[in-house]
């Protein structure tokens, strides 16, 4: 059963991750976010089957909530058209393809190659949210600090790129 | 076949790599944008995939690291497309070659 939605919810993420880049009948960037979004979701279903359940709920919340958000909310304001077909540069595409084409093999020939030698799948830890907590607030205490003055430095530094008067 | 690490593994790879050939490929700033939140999260998955198997919690902390980062990366990353726009009109990348030699 478990097998069954791992490849329900990743044929999902990868068509709609498929979707997101190369849509072959809409090229509008809100279609994309819209697959974007929707490949988020499936991927929170990866991290419960995973058993990241606190994970899952932020993936949906900050992610599918406020990025996606974020996102259309600057689509809408830049009001841009359908991409018009522009005449691609073709040797750029190929090369584009074949590079990355070569990345994917040696991706997958590295992953099958490297017999892991973690494949027991008893889970030892449920990731609950317990004990996230009591991990982040204990061992990761100083990245958790350093990171709440990282949002403030993006705050600071949005609202000082949106003023109107930008020198 | 039973599900292990390297499903998980493969669909994280195959993922980053559509999210590469987003970036390649389109000539949208913000569909290039998205394209690069996808490599972010076939990076998470991967990570929590190695934290299950592995049976330590390390890894999900690190996605709670990158998933808070990433929202600050977007949010500032946006505010400079804007802005690039009021000034240029554009968010296309062909257009943008002030930069270029």
């Amino acid at each position: 059963m478990q097998d069954l939605f791992f490849y329900l919810f990743a044929a999902l993420t990868l068509l709609c991750g498929f979707l997101v880049v190369a849509n072959p009948f809409n090229r509008n960037p809100v279609t994309s976010a819209m697959f974007l979004a929707l490949t988020i979701v499936s991927m929170a279903g990866l991290f419960v089957l995973l058993h990241a359940f606190f994970l899952a709920a932020v993936q949906i919340l900050v992610y599918a909530g406020a990025v996606m958000v974020l996102f259309l909310f600057v689509i809408m304001l830049l009001d841009l058209k359908e991409e018009q077909r522009r005449t691609a540069n073709k040797f750029g595409i190929v090369s584009g393809i074949i590079s990355v084409g070569a990345i994917t093999v040696i991706f997958i020939k590295a992953i099958f190659e490297s017999h892991a030698t973690a494949t027991d799948t008893t889970p030892v830890l449920e990731g609950a949210t317990q004990p996230l907590g009591r991990m982040l607030f204990n061992d990761y205490l100083l990245p958790f600090e350093i990171l709440s003055v990282l949002l403030l430095v993006a705050m600071v530094g949005v609202i000082l790129l949106s003023k109107k008067d930008l020198r | 076949m039973h599900v292990g690490l390297e499903h998980y593994l493969v669909v994280s790879a195959l993922l980053f790599c559509l999210g590469l050939l987003g970036v390649v490929l389109r000539r949208n700033l913000l569909v290039i944008y998205m394209s690069l939140e996808l490599m972010l999260n076939a990076s998470n998955l991967a990570l929590v995939a190695f934290s299950r198997f592995n049976g330590h919690l390390n890894g999900q902390v690190m996605v709670f690291f990158i998933i808070t980062v990433a929202a600050a990366e977007v949010s500032v990353g946006l505010a400079l497309i804007v802005a690039l726009y009021r000034k240029r009109q554009t968010a296309h990348v062909e257009d943008l070659t002030t930069m270029k030699l």
